[in-house]
């Protein structure tokens, strides 16, 4: 077997006559940060949802984790994380509870939830609001959250959808050192942006426009392929003719 | 069964979190309890009757007497035109017009009974009662006259409820409307509203079967339900001396296979609505047609044909049934059998249904 | 200004015609409940299901039980033994029982009723009673005014409506303020140059004409299939009615200005409402059967106000001199609830 966590073949999503998600194909490796970036209504979370089991292709494959994503929706959902770009923690519940819930739900042990429990606050920083309620705490924090409820149970991959929208470039600063923690510990990272210097944090970045990937590579080689400065002129110059917008 | 038990405990937390439910779970049914019997009466008390009196003898004296002295009626007035006992009716102060005609006292052939049809109970019961004021007078008066015989008047057993209080049959009638509500509105706004904050994305995201997610929803309202009636019966007893002549356990039994009901059409409309309002719209038809058609407030043996037969598809006709039953009459429950296979079968059926229309997938 | 109102009340008709499932569902849901209740529903007793028990026959038993027969009140269900009928009780299939008994050459009647419906075992002794000694029943004759065949649509069309734009218009009006609170769009418009006033305008307008549609597929209903006779009056029920959604319409908006998310608007407008409509209005239990107390209660109930006056217009046919005292309290009732709702509104 590769050493692919995600491939993609053709995968393709119609809403009636609307294809939203046009035949797109791609490798994503073990312990890869893979970037997927695209204008709104390019078709990031149609496809992403598609990776997680919650919808179905209109046609092609997918394998994730190993497993088949039309197929085995379910089995590919014990393998991976996923974190919405709509904050979903229960408001009304505690930090705590919110951890222990979804590490439940995972099928996590007692002790094995504990263990990974102390270990998220210590690394998040949080042991001093675990008892606080999700409403309360503050935007920046619940992200983080969110990233620590989809990744307690050390999943093959997990997807993040726009994670940090809405925060200051500070906290966005500190999500990424969780991301490259994470990713250095062999996770693997799928995640869709619209700030392009986060692009510049991906090993690899794919840019899809209209429902189709129109460019696929390591940060450098694009900049160097399309002769640029930065990940916001190679957009700029990639989605160049999009039909579709917001 | 751990992830189906941290479920329910999530459940029970954001349950207590939020004042708003805790008020309607506890305090409404509380409210409910102490104040519906009270008023949830068909009892026809205070029938106002106007009579004309166009005989003015010594007869009439002694009918409009009697009927002043009857349980339940009360003459408001008596006079001598029947445009002027209208004009009462119209004002809502008389129910039942009684109309004597000339030389009743020589002649007594005919009388004549009005009956305000606006409200229909009323005014039947009320000029029913009417009549057997008037013919007891009558008979009595006749016998004194010598002209017909006295005849026996029948003795009457009140079964089960000797009082005839129709409180003691709105008791239990009314724990069903509770649970007809707590049960179908709360589970429909609970899934919905985590549909609209988005949690519900984290818990099709994850290997939470989907009978597990919604078994969580609706055995966090069979609680609800048995507390519900717990409370009621509670009530019931202390306040209105009123407690369950037949198996408790039995309630308890229907009381878990109603709630399974209720919420599993909540939970199955929240599946296929896309907001909380049309959720909410939806759901309201069902419970009021639910209060309405199940003989809850008003009997089904009235109702015309086709609608009796509908009825048979109405959850908490069954319920209804059996609550009075074991309430009132001490009904065993071998007797209730069809019932209880009914709400049985039904529960499965929406059970069945709200997890087959919750997708995980789209 | 009149710009700013007029792209308001456009932009929420919009959003209203948007969700079409939505909109269907609230026009077409009155409708359903009407009818179903318009035709099925009544609190009379009938069909009262009797057995007999005689223990020895004779010709005044044999005439009894030939007008038991006969009688379209009862349904005759047989003859049986005195343990047969508390079984029969019991499992609810016999309502009551004549018991007819030889002693001495005197036939002794006892009449046996399940009275865990206290109407019913009235009926049915009233009933029973009038077989057996049929000298005085025969000598009265018994009418119905107004509504001559009893047909129980004509008390709950009234009923309905009051029920029905209560809970509507109410749920209508706040969820769709709470919604705009929740996602912030209601600030967005409170920061703007608009009078809160306009906002408020601006929200009842589409709802209003909304209720209007389903009040007039009410009314085409009731006159139309449910045989209600139609008259002058029936203006006089439109405008009653339009003061009644205007009502119900200030009630969910003042529930809008007191919870904060649409679950609370909907428990509060969809459920605690609903009991108190139900039961305290009049339309079921007749309000003069309640303690004093709860008779005062239930005053503030508008519905209650609404129902009775709708009964005298559209039933009893009277002038509209006899609903000033209703009229009256509703459109009181109207103008402090708004004034109420507006204050809530702007100090928020």
């Amino acid at each position: 077997m590769n050493n692919s966590v995600i491939s993609v073949r053709n995968l393709t999503k119609r809403f009636g006559s609307f294809t939203a998600v046009d035949h797109i194909s791609f490798d994503v490796s073990r312990g890869e940060i893979f970037g997927f970036l695209g204008a709104n209504g390019a078709g990031k979370t149609t496809a992403m949802r598609m990776l997680c089991g919650l919808s179905q292709p209109s046609d092609g494959t997918g394998l994730v984790a190993g497993f088949d994503i039309a197929a085995n929706p379910e089995m590919v959902k014990r393998n991976i994380g996923y974190m919405s770009q709509k904050f979903s923690l229960y408001e009304d519940l505690s930090v705590n509870d919110n951890l222990t819930l979804f590490a439940t739900i995972y099928g996590m042990k007692n002790q094995e939830i504990k263990k990974r429990k102390a270990e998220l606050y210590d690394f998040l920083e949080m042991t001093d609001i675990k008892n606080s309620l999700v409403r309360d705490i503050p935007i920046g924090w619940k992200q983080r959250l969110a990233f620590a409820a989809a990744t307690i149970h050390n999943p093959k991959v997990v997807f993040l959808d726009e994670p940090t929208g809405g925060v200051d470039p500070i906290t966005r600063r500190r999500f990424w050192e969780l991301i490259y923690k994470v990713s250095s510990e062999g996770m693997t990272v799928f995640v869709t942006t619209h700030y392009l210097d986060e692009a510049e944090y991906c090993n690899r970045v794919s840019i899809m426009v209209d429902g189709r990937i129109k460019a696929l590579d390591s940060p450098n080689e694009l900049k160097l392929k399309y002769g640029v400065e930065t990940m916001d002129a190679v957009f700029r110059k990639v989605a160049e003719g999009a039909q579709r917008s917001e | 069964m751990r992830i189906l038990a941290a479920l329910l405990r999530k459940e029970l937390k954001l349950m207590r979190r939020n004042p708003l439910i805790i008020r309607v779970i506890i305090a409404m049914p509380v409210m409910v309890m102490l104040v519906l019997p009270l008023i949830a009466s068909l009892d026809v008390k205070n029938v106002g009757i106007t009579v004309v009196d166009n005989d003015r003898s010594i007869l009439s004296s002694r009918i409009i007497r009697d009927l002043n002295a009857a349980e339940g009626l009360c003459v408001n007035s008596v006079c001598s035109t029947h445009s002027e006992a209208m004009t009462e009716v119209e004002n809502g102060t008389s129910d039942v017009i009684l109309t004597i005609p000339q030389n009743f006292e020589q002649n007594p052939e005919s009388l004549d009974v009005e009956a305000n049809g606006v409200n229909a109970t009323k005014g039947m019961l009320g000029a029913q009662y009417v009549v057997s004021s008037v013919s007891l007078t009558l008979s009595q008066w006749l016998g004194e006259q010598g002209t017909e015989i006295k005849a026996n008047r029948p003795s009457v057993i009140n079964r089960y409820n000797p009082t005839l209080e129709y409180r003691n049959y709105m008791i239990p009638a009314i724990m069903v409307v509770l649970i007809i509500i707590i049960c179908g509105f709360l589970p429909a706004l609970n899934l919905v509203s985590e549909k609209e904050t988005g949690t519900i994305e984290a818990m099709n995201v994850s290997p939470v079967s989907r009978m597990t997610f919604v078994l969580s929803k609706l055995i966090i309202f069979w609680v609800v339900s048995l507390l519900v009636v717990a409370v009621g019966m509670t009530i019931g007893y202390l306040v209105y001396g009123l407690a369950p002549q037949g198996s408790i356990l039995g309630i308890f039994g229907a009381t878990v296979l109603f709630s399974l009901v209720m919420s599993g059409i909540g939970v199955t409309i929240a599946n296929k609505s896309a907001t909380m309002m049309q959720s909410i719209f939806v759901m309201f038809a069902f419970i009021m047609i639910f209060q309405l058609m199940s003989g809850l407030l008003t009997p089904i043996s009235s109702m015309p044909q086709w609608a009796q037969a509908f009825t048979l598809f109405i959850p908490p006709r069954y319920f209804v049934e059996i609550m009075r039953s074991i309430y009132l009459k001490a009904t065993p429950l071998t007797a209730l059998w069809p019932q209880f296979t009914a709400l049985a079968a039904l529960a499965l059926a929406t059970c069945t249904l709200a997890a087959l229309t919750y997708k995980k997938t789209t | 200004m009149n710009n700013t109102l007029i792209s308001l009340v456009k932009k929420e008709f919009l959003h209203i015609i948007r969700d079409r499932r939505t909109a269907l569902i609230t026009i077409l849901m009155p409708l359903v409940l009407l009818l179903l209740f318009g035709y099925a529903i009544s609190t009379e007793v009938n069909n009262i299901n009797v057995m007999a028990v005689i223990d020895f026959h004779s010709d005044k038993s044999r005439e009894i039980l030939k007008k038991m027969e006969v009688n379209s009140y009862f349904t005759f269900i047989g003859l049986a033994t005195v343990e047969e009928l508390d079984d029969a009780m019991k499992r609810g299939d016999a309502d009551a029982g004549l018991v007819m008994r030889q002693s001495d050459a005197q036939t002794e009647y006892q009449i046996i009723v399940d009275a865990s419906n206290p109407n019913m075992a009235k009926t049915a002794t009233a009933y029973l009673t009038g077989l057996i000694e049929p000298a005085g029943n025969s000598l009265v004759t018994t009418r119905t005014l107004y509504n001559p065949r009893l047909k129980s649509s004509y008390n709950f069309v009234p009923g309905i409506m009051g029920m029905i734009f209560i809970l509507v218009c109410a749920i209508m009006t706040s969820v769709s303020i709470v919604s705009e609170k929740e996602s912030g769009t209601m600030n967005l418009l409170l920061v703007s140059p608009i009078r809160p006033a306009m906002i408020i305008i601006g929200k009842l307008v589409p709802y209003f004409v909304l209720s209007c549609i389903i009040l007039a597929a009410m009314l085409g209903l009731s006159y139309g299939l449910l045989d209600i006779p139609l008259n002058a009056s029936v203006f006089n029920v439109i405008l009653l009615s339009m003061l009644y959604i205007v009502l119900a319409l200030s009630i969910g908006l003042l529930v809008s200005s007191i919870v904060s998310t649409q679950l609370a608007a909907l428990i509060v407008s969809a459920m605690i409402f609903m009991i108190p409509i139900i039961f305290f209005s009049g339309m079921l239990f007749p309000i003069d059967n309640m303690p004093q107390v709860l008779q005062w209660l239930s005053s503030i109930i508008p519905a209650r106000w609404y129902i009775s006056a709708l009964k005298k217009l559209m039933i009893q046919q009277l002038p509209v001199s006899y609903i000033v005292h209703e009229v009256t309290i509703l459109g009181f009732m109207t103008l402090l609830i708004l004034v109420i709702a507006i204050k809530k509104f702007k100090t928020r």
